[in-house]
Order: structure tokens, then sequence, then C-alpha cells
């Protein structure tokens, strides 16, 4: 069976990947393309490890086809910093020490900067049901909470 | 020992050292690296939850394009059942016996055999080629099952009073005479409480990707909370001299204590040596599920006396722990650890071994000591109440302090257990009214807390900065503790330090990364090391300025003359000396390899609230504190993250984990979707209340954090329930079918 | 080593020739939440996958005269909660459809497939083949779990929900043990329309408290004609525990299930009528 052609945009750089009909998007972000920042937590799309976008709509990568990126826009957690500068979200989870291990937290900041994309101004609860489909096991989420909402007040105060 | 105060870094929220990769998706995890030439293995598991194997037959499976090597049981080093070989506390003849089964498949999920092949499917439909003959034999899993008379005997070589039994090890602590206690006793309550296997759930699964060159000379990447563990029991079950393997720690992704032993490590190295080519595995979450893990379920009883004024006289605890398929369940933390945060003159402690056809336990977060915790705990409430007495005022009477003498044999040295009694009494949550529906609960916890082995290395480099490598895998932030004690002892920014933790051929001896013995164990020998350093730094000023190296002091950063008398001299800074090292004496730097000792143990007492939905009967914790004597905060916002991990834990433990069994002995929620752990919308903030009551056999004060936290989460949860329904529960989960059960009775009763 | 093969057909007649020509080993491709765990697990070995998705009628949400939706099967349930005016109208569908997991499965997930749950929004289900095109109503869907009424070759195109006589809403509350990522022990929608404070129309549905979702016609009776005072919620409630014919599985227990399906019906209920209310 003849692999797959798939031209594709991940992190603005257009690029073109062979893939097998039933890879995820998953496998060819980290077999493929080498971008193992998206991890795979159980392949069921009830951890979030390896949460992406999808034309700016958050999505469990190993819930996608990866012959489904064709034509479509892909950013992983290896976008969010821009030119070397951390995202705020990035910041501010180093500052809050809003990781353990480490091992949700590609998902987790994904998911948050979709989050504030969509919501600046979220409420704790906002903030909790949102990152509902993001397990962490090390934190209890309380770190990673605050700093969303800290983050989200900080970007709103520097929009001003 | 000099307890550092007024510290510059020490108690700061620094940046992790590990920080940026973190939180840019560049950090290697286990299943994040690829070689040239890799292949992949698969293995092929047990359906069965007990069976002899007759025969296994993988010659079709050998002969699939695409296949380089399988492996069975024939290639694991075998140690027979009539000599133990420990390794820690983890017994070789268990461990072959786990990574592959031998004559028997244990559990369902047990490796059977593996397969490499050149891609994930291949080796997957090898596996559906291997052809097993079972003679299926009858098992049990529930404790209650395997201790029957009749049971069908897992390991006939372990005989429990004489016969070949299913328990298979005890364990008692016993002080003062306890029928003379009870009798002393005016009120004494009695409860017997179950619970249910828990998952560590980590969300990293088990990966390895190993290399094995011709000459043997083999190299493993994984993430374990020890890559000297993965290297001696890979050597052990391999036949390849230590000395041989080189493992590297890859970056972890949660253990929890179940990355403590290895599963497919061995597996690889014998994929990889047979085939010559480098062999990656990755679990499933249901391999993780179902082989992995969990740790035990359990029966427990648990009696506790006292007098009208609320001095326990007497406690008893009987603790069953299911080991899963081979021994080695935590009866040690759940008999030694419940009542070591009490004063009682008499204590009977015992706990039984109890195998069954389930995964083998792994270590989890203080074995052991949540579930006796749990039992004892919830009792002491209810004699608290039979009392009348405020159940932190009860703990508060009865608390363990300097020169108790703990029922599991210590005397204990200066703790900080009545501090977090006192902290939590005034804390303002303790005292915050509380609505309908809702009650509040008190549950103390104790862990023993470790030392052991630690080794590390501090260089200066060339240009004045510092590296330091230590050997236990960081998993919550141990790195971060280091660079500030690092920092605080050179006097420079801890910017300047940079943390690694070094493979097996790089660093010396460490032990796991367990016991809560991280910081307490690698902030010893970082700070002696440190100090070599400073030394050198002093006798290199010293030489510069022809004085004498006791005239020179070392004061942020820099050498000074320690006083006037010592000379007039610019001070000369770590980059000074660092640029003139070729040429006064080389390169600067120390190691130091401790059996590090000292390691006192850790208590704290958590504060829950709860609110309960009596139609649904579902409980959502809606605010909670867990107060703590963490001896020094090095790093306060990863001790607070202990804190409020384990509390997490421990509240999914309490109200919705645990391991469903279908009828055939297979665990039927293998997965994140109906293994509930809490997911961010379950919990509220977690307080958290750091007492520091410094360690006196530190150089920092520093005490284990990372277990006790989760210690008393069930009994709080347990007995804040309780307050908002007026109904106990004594098994866990309390999932919403089993507390509306519960509340249906007397709600009918009072209807009727 | 896999046979599989995947299409992206751009219209829906292309869509059903690849789907029906490929048989039983053929499968849908919309949101995907279902069948890449499926194929993960080895549960499911597609010969032939149809992503759905550059089909503009299946992804497309419509209003139509008189006020009421189309929504191609493929909308998953993120893009129905942002269309400006659907929640005004089935906030209760809109639960249904959003209750059913994360934010990312939402993002992924069609909200047809999860209408079929237990929808009581009384909605009309067009599906085609290669015989051409019918319509079905949602209840008659679902035949069994994991299995529908749809003849071989045919594909779901759209869910049609009718408009509303004003005084008319909606809503769903599902059971879980936690407060997200679980799938529902039971779930409960109540579509209803109230004049002067009379219940005037009414349909009950719940989910997974029978082998398919139950429209209970008999809490329905309960509640219409009636001011949803307390006699006849209970009426209703027992209506619901009474239609339960669960199971005891992993998610909960017979007795459980029965219980909770009257509770969720009140709940339910007030919701709905506070909505039409326009509290």
């Amino acid at each position: 069976m003849a692999k797959l052609h798939v031209s594709t945009t991940v992190n603005g750089e257009p690029l073109e990947f062979l893939c097998e009909p039933h890879d995820t998007m998953l496998d060819a972000l980290r077999n493929q393309l080498a971008l193992t920042g998206s991890k795979e937590g159980c392949a069921s799309g009830d951890c979030g490890a390896c949460s992406i976008t999808l034309d700016d709509r958050l999505v469990c990568s190993c819930l996608m086809l990866a012959a489904e990126a064709e034509g479509h826009e892909i950013r992983t957690i290896e976008g969010m910093a821009r030119g070397g500068r951390l995202h705020p979200l990035q910041e501010k989870f180093l500052e809050q020490a809003a990781l353990q291990c480490g091992i949700c937290t590609s998902g987790m900041l994904v998911a948050s900067e979709a989050l504030l994309a969509k919501n600046p101004d979220p409420s704790e609860e906002e903030v909790r049901f949102w990152l509902a489909g993001n397990l962490c096991r090390c934190t209890g989420y309380d770190k990673i909470v605050r700093a969303v909402l800290e983050t989200a007040t900080e970007m709103r105060e520097a929009a001003q | 020992m000099n307890i550092v105060v007024n510290n510059k870094w020490i108690g700061q929220r620094t940046i992790r050292p590990d920080g940026v990769d973190k939180v840019t998706g560049r950090a290697a995890f286990a299943a994040d690296t690829a070689m040239p030439g890799m292949i992949w293995g698969k293995v092929l598991r047990s359906p069965h939850p007990h069976a002899r194997i007759r025969s296994i037959d993988t010659s079709r499976a050998e002969a699939l394009p695409g296949v380089k090597a399988v492996v069975t049981s024939r290639d694991v080093v075998d140690f027979p059942l009539d000599k133990s070989v420990m390794l820690g506390i983890q017994d070789m003849r268990w461990m072959c016996r786990n990574v592959m089964a031998r004559d028997k498949a244990l559990f369902p999920g047990h490796p059977i055999a593996a397969v490499a092949a050149t891609t994930e499917a291949i080796a997957a439909k090898a596996c559906e080629l291997i052809e097993v003959d079972y003679e299926v034999l009858p098992w049990s899993i529930e404790i209650d099952d395997a201790i029957r008379p009749d049971a069908q005997i897992l390991h006939e070589s372990i005989t429990f009073q004489g016969k070949p039994s299913n328990i298979v090890g005890q364990l008692e602590h016993k002080k003062g005479d306890i029928e003379a206690g009870f009798k002393q006793a005016d009120v004494i309550i009695e409860r017997t409480f179950t619970t249910r296997p828990v998952h560590q759930g980590y969300i990293e699964p088990h990966a390895c990707l190993i290399s094995v060159a011709a000459d043997g000379k083999t190299t493993i990447w994984s993430s374990s909370q020890g890559q000297f563990m993965v290297r001696a029991m890979t050597a052990y079950l391999t036949g390849i001299p230590q000395s041989d393997i080189r493992a590297i720690p890859a970056e972890i992704g949660g253990g929890f204590g179940g990355k403590t032993i290895v599963y497919l490590e061995p597996l690889a190295t014998l994929l990889a040596k047979k085939s010559g080519r480098p062999v990656k595995m990755v679990m499933t979450r249901e391999e993780v599920m179902r082989a992995t893990g969990p740790t035990s379920g359990s029966k427990n009883t648990v009696k506790i006396g006292a007098r009208k004024d609320g001095t326990i006289v007497a406690a008893q605890g009987t603790f069953y722990l299911q080991a899963g398929a081979f021994p080695g369940s935590p009866i040690r933390g759940a008999a030694g650890c419940s009542f070591a945060p009490y004063d009682i003159a008499n204590v009977l402690s015992v706990g039984y071994d109890v195998c069954s056809n389930r995964s083998k336990v792994a270590a989890y977060r203080a074995p052991g000591a949540p579930i006796g915790a749990y039992a004892v705990e919830c009792v002491l409430d209810e004699v608290a109440e039979s009392l009348n007495m405020d159940p932190l005022d009860f703990r508060l009477k009865n608390a363990a302090k300097q020169g108790t003498k703990a029922a599991h044999g210590p005397v204990f040295p200066r703790i900080g257990y009545i501090e977090t009694l006192e902290a939590a009494k005034t804390a303002p949550h303790y005292s915050t009214p509380i609505g309908k529906l809702q009650g509040r609960g008190v549950a103390s916890g104790f862990w023993f807390n470790a030392g052991g082995e630690s080794s590390a290395q501090v260089n200066i480099t060339e240009d004045g900065n510092v590296v330091v490598t230590t050997g236990h895998p960081d998993i919550g932030g141990s790195r971060a503790g280091i660079a500030n004690i690092c920092a605080e002892l050179l006097g420079i920014d801890y910017r300047r330090v940079s943390v690694i933790i070094g493979d097996t051929q790089t660093v010396g001896f460490s032990n796991l990364t367990g016991g809560s013995r991280v910081l307490f164990a690698s902030a010893m020998v970082v700070t002696q090391a440190a100090e070599k350093v400073i030394n050198t730094l002093r006798e290199r000023a010293a030489k510069i300025w022809e004085i004498d190296p006791e005239a020179v002091k070392w004061e942020n950063g820099a050498a000074h003359p320690a006083s006037p008398n010592a000379g007039q001299f610019e001070p000369l800074t770590l980059e000074d000396l660092a640029e003139k090292a070729p040429m006064q004496g080389g390169p600067i730097g120390a190691g130091v390899q401790l059996n590090t000792q000292g390691a006192d143990g850790g208590f704290g007492t958590h504060i829950c609230d709860v609110e309960v939905d009596i139609e649904l009967g579902i409980a959502r914790v809606i605010r909670y504190t867990a107060v703590q004597d963490v001896g020094r905060a090095v790093h306060p916002g990863y001790v607070e993250g202990q804190l409020q991990g384990g509390v997490a834990q421990g509240i999914g433990w309490a109200l919705n984990e645990e391991y469903i069994y279908r009828s055939d002995g297979k665990v039927d929620n293998p997965g994140f979707l109906d293994y509930r752990m809490p997911v961010c919308s379950d919990l509220p903030m977690l307080d958290t209340i750091l007492v520091e009551v410094p360690n006196p056999k530190h150089p920092q004060g520093v005490k284990g954090v990372g277990e006790v936290p989760l210690v008393p989460v069930m009994a709080a949860v347990a007995n804040a329930i309780y307050r908002a329904t007026g109904k106990r529960f004594y098994a866990l989960p309390m999932s919403p079918p089993k507390v509306l059960e519960g509340l249906e009775q007397p709600i009918q009763q009072a209807a009727e | 080593m896999t046979d599989i093969r995947y299409v992206a057909p751009q219209t829906l007649d292309e869509a059903i020739g690849a789907y029906a020509a490929a048989g039983s080993a053929a499968r849908i491709l919309a949101g995907g939440t279902d069948l890449l765990v499926q194929m993960r697990s080895g549960a499911v070995k597609p010969g032939l996958i149809v992503d759905i998705k550059k089909v503009r009628e299946l992804t497309a949400v419509e209003e139509i005269s008189g006020g009421g939706f189309r929504i191609g099967a493929a909308v998953p349930g993120a893009v129905l909660a942002e269309h400006p005016r659907f929640r005004q109208t089935w906030p209760g569908v809109l639960e249904a459809v959003n209750l059913i997991g994360s934010t990312q499965v939402q993002g992924r997930a069609s909200a047809g497939g999860n209408l079929c749950n237990a929808s009581p929004a009384g909605a009309i289900v067009t599906v085609q083949g290669p015989d051409g095109r019918r319509e079905l109503k949602v209840e008659d869907v679902p035949a069994g779990p994991g299995r529908t009424n749809l003849k071989p070759g045919e594909i779901l195109v759209s869910f049609t929900l009718p408009p509303r006589p004003p005084g008319s809403s909606d809503a769903y509350l599902r059971m879980i043990p936690r407060t997200e990522m679980d799938i529902a022990v039971v779930g409960c929608g109540v579509s209803l329309t109230l004049k002067d404070g009379v219940c005037t129309h009414a349909r009950v549905g719940l989910g997974a408290v029978a082998p398919t979702a139950l429209l209970v016609e008999p809490a329905a009776q309960a509640l219409i004609g009636s001011r949803l005072d307390d006699t006849a919620l209970t009426a209703a409630a027992n209506a619901c525990r009474a239609a339960c014919r669960p199971i005891d599985d992993k998610r909960g227990t017979i007795a459980y299930r029965t219980q909770i399906a009257g509770v969720l019906l009140k709940r339910t209920t007030n919701i709905a009528a506070e909505r039409a209310q326009g509290k």
C-alpha cells in the first residue's frame, strides 16, 4: 500500500510528509516531523497531552488522522515561543512552578493558549472546565489554574 | 551541622533548570528519541489470570517478514526459587518472572514473549502469530478469595503456618501489652475497612530505546526513578555486566513509585542483542494499566481504645494487602506508619502480604501508609466523637513528639507533628463556617522518609560558572532545589548553576528517586562537594595572595581576606579563579559519594471540606488545606506542588479511582476514561501550610516531603463526608453509587 | 502492512459511491473521536476510511424557514456552540452535544452522532445512500449499542431540528462521577412548551438506561397539562424509573441508574421550564 502524501502547514511553515492511512497526526508529528513536544499519554483523547490546534481549534492529535492535515494549519507546542521569546503563559508556568514532571505541560500550554485566544478573561471555573481534558497527575492543577488566570490578567493589561 | 539562615537563594521561587525545555516541548522523555536503524518491540501478554504455560511456538512469528527477533523466558536469566537474590527491596526471583512469565502466567497482561520488527504493526502482527499452549488454572484476585483454604496457590514454594499459602509474608510491630491496654479503655471502637487497587497514574507510559553493540556495550535510554536500578536489574536479567550498560535517564513523565522497577528494559535489551538493531518499546495506556503498578487493594481492621480524658491506651491494626502476582506488598508502610503519629503505650500492628492473580504491586507514594492511615484516622475520628472531643484536640493530646518511641522501632528525634496540628487548628480554614450538606474532616499521616546512597559532582567551568551532576532522576523539581542550594553555598546567582542528572557511567551510584530521599540526599552530597570546591578556591586565592588559606574567606561568590590582619587584597571572584585555574593547579571541582543518614520521618495534617449531593450520591471536595512539617522549603513552589499533587491523588483514591475487574479476571477499566483520576474541574484550589521544623541532621534542614501528602487524604475526605451526611463509609472509593446506597438506608428509615 | 485506504471526497455522491463500494469494511470519518480509538485498540480494522469533512453539506449549519436548523452530520459540537442563534433555541441540544467530552473532543466530535443519544428534540435525520435520500426520526436511528438502522451504504447527511413555538425550551443533564471526561451514567433530556405556566407539549429522553436512548412517553404525558408541580414531576420521575432497563457495569448499577433517572428528570425539567419562561 502506497503511503499518502500530505501538504500542510505546521507552526506557520508549509511542509510535506508521507504517512500511512492509519497514522494519527500525533504519529506524524512525533515520528515523521520529529516534533516530539506533543506527547502520547493515552491515544484515546482522554489525557490531552497531545493537544494541538487545527485551524486554531483545539484538538487531540491522537484523535486525528495525519491525512486530515492536508491543506490545514497545525500549531504545536514547538510553535508557541515566537522568535526565541517565550509566550507569557510559558513564562508564567515557570514562575509559578506550574509543572512538575512536565509530561502534560505541552498540552496544558497549547490548551491554555487556545482558551485565552477565545476568552481573554476566563473565570476560575471556565479555566477548570476548559482544561478538564488535560490530565495532570503531579500538580493537583492548583498552580496551573493560577498561572492561566494570572497570565490572562497580565495579557489584558498589556493589551490596554 | 550548621543550618544556613538568612538565605539569598534557599527558600526562593527560582526558575527550574529544566524549565524552559519543558514549556517549549524540547525536553526529551523516554519515548522522544530515535536511533538510526531503530526497530520496534512489542510484548505478547497472557489473556489468562492464571495458567500453566505448556509450550510456546514462535516459529510463525519469526518467519514473518520484518521480524528481527523474538524472545521468551528462555532468554531471560533465571533466578531459581530456592534462593533469594535481593536488589534493594526487590527479589530477583520475582523480578525475572515478572518481566517474563516462566512456567506460569500469573495475571492477565503478564508478558509471555516479546518481538522486535521493523514497524510497530509488524511487531503486533507477529505477537498474534505466537502460539502458546496454556493450561488454564483457577484464580483469585480479591484478598478474601486468595486466603480461602481451598484457594489455588500461586507459589507452591511459599508456606504460611506450615502449608503452601497465598499469604506470602507477615510483619508485626509490637509495643507494650495490647490486652492490658484495652482493659484501661473507657471507649473502644473497632472497624473494618476495604480499599481498592489504585494506579499511580503517571501520564507518561513506560518506554525505552536500547542499543546493544556487537561487543555487548549497551546503551539504555529510558525513563525511570533510577538509572542505576535500570542498569542493575537489566544486568541481572540479561547477564550483561553492569560496566557494559550505560543507562541514560530520560526526563521522566511521572512515577510516584511506579517506575522503581523495570518492565521493558530487559526485554528490549535482549531483543536488541538478538537483532543487532536498536529497539524501541513504548507501552500503550492499556498495557500500563494491566501490567504495571498499581498499589494494593486491602482489607484492614483497626481497634482503638481510649480513656475518658482522651488518652489513647491501646491500638491494634491488622492489615491484609494484595501483593499481586509476586510477594512484596507494602505491609511495612501500612503496619508501620499508621500509628506512628501517636504516643500510644500499647500497640499491636500486623501486616499480611497476600498474593493473587493481579499485576505485581509497585510502590505508590508512601507505599502502604495511606492504606493504614485511612483505617486508623477514620477510627480516631469516631473515638474523638464518642469522647466529645475536637478531632484535632484529640490528636494533640496523643501526638508523638521528641522522645516518643514509635511502635515500629525508632525513638523520635525533634519532629514537627504537633506543629502541624497547631497550625491546622489556627488555620482560618478550620474555623470558617460551612453550609448545609457540607462537612469538614481532618486526618494526619506519617511517612518514614529515606536517605541512602547519593553521589554528586560539582565542577567549575572555565568561565567561572557551575555544573552540578547528580544521580537521582528529577520528577518534581529537585534540580531547582539543588540549584538554590549550590548558588547559596557559592554565593552566586542561581542562574549560573546548571544542574543535570548524570547517566550510570558518568556519575557515582545513587539510589532510586523514592522514599522522599532526593533533595535530602543530594543536598548533602552537593553541600559537601561545594564545600570542597570552596576550600579549593580559598587555597587558590591564598596562593595568589601568598597568605594562609585559613586567612581567606569565601563570600558573595569571591575570595576575600578573612580579616584586615590577613592583608589588603582585591577580592578574587569565581570567574577570576576559574580563569587562572590552568596556571594555579588545574581544574576546580569535587565529587562526593555518601550513604546519607538522618532522614527523619515526616508528618502532615489535612483539613478537607466536602459538599454532598445526596440525591446523586456525589461528594465533591470544595476546600482543602494540607499542613506539613517540611523541614526546610528550599524551593517553596515545588514543595507546595508536592503537597498539592499528593492531595489530588488522595482525593481520586477516596472518591473514584479503583481497578474494576470483569468476571474473567481482566481489568475492565484499563484507560483514563473509566479509571477516573481527578480532572481540573473536579478540584478546588489546594491550600498548603508549610511548617518548617528544620531537620537538625541536615545541612539545610531538609526533610523529605513528597510522600506524606498522600497519607492523610482518604481519611480526611471520609471524615468530612461523615460530617456532611451523618454516614460513615468503610470502603473506598466513596463513589456515587456507593454513597447513594449508603445514604438511602437511614433516609428510608427516617421516612418510615 | 496495513490495507487501509483513506479518501476525502469533495461531494456527497463520491462519498456514498466509495462508501457503498467498500461494503462492510468501510468506515465514515467525521470527528473520529470514536473511530480512531476503535482502530487503535484493534476493535475496528477498516479497509476504507471515508473522510466526509470536505463535503460542504455535511459541515454546514443552516437556519431553515420558520426558525428551525439543519445541522450537517460532521459539524463538531464546538462549531454548533459558536452559532449565534442556535443556543437560544436549543440550549438543551447544545448541552447534550457538548457535555460529551473535553474541549478537545468538542472541537472534533460531530454533534449529530450524539444527538442520537438522548435528545428529545424531535429531530429528523436525513440519510443518503446508493438508493437515494430518505428521512428518519432521530429516535429510529439507533438499533442497539453501536448499531443503527441505516441501510448498507447509507451515510448520515444532516439533522433537522424543527421550528419551536413561543414558550419552548429544553435542557439536558447527565450524571457522571467526575465533573467532566466521563461517559454518562445516566443522561436526561427534556424539551417542553409552556403556555401561561401550563405545559402544553413535552418530550423526555433518557440515555444509558437501556440498549438505546429512550423516549419516555409516559413521563412526557405526566408533564403535559400540569404546571410542573411536585405531583407532576414525581409522576414523571416515576415514569422514567419505570422505563429504565439498565445494566450493571463499571459505570453504574441497575439500582443507581434507575434511581438517578428520576432525579435527573426533575432537575432537567426545572431547568427547561425556567428557560421556557425566559428566566
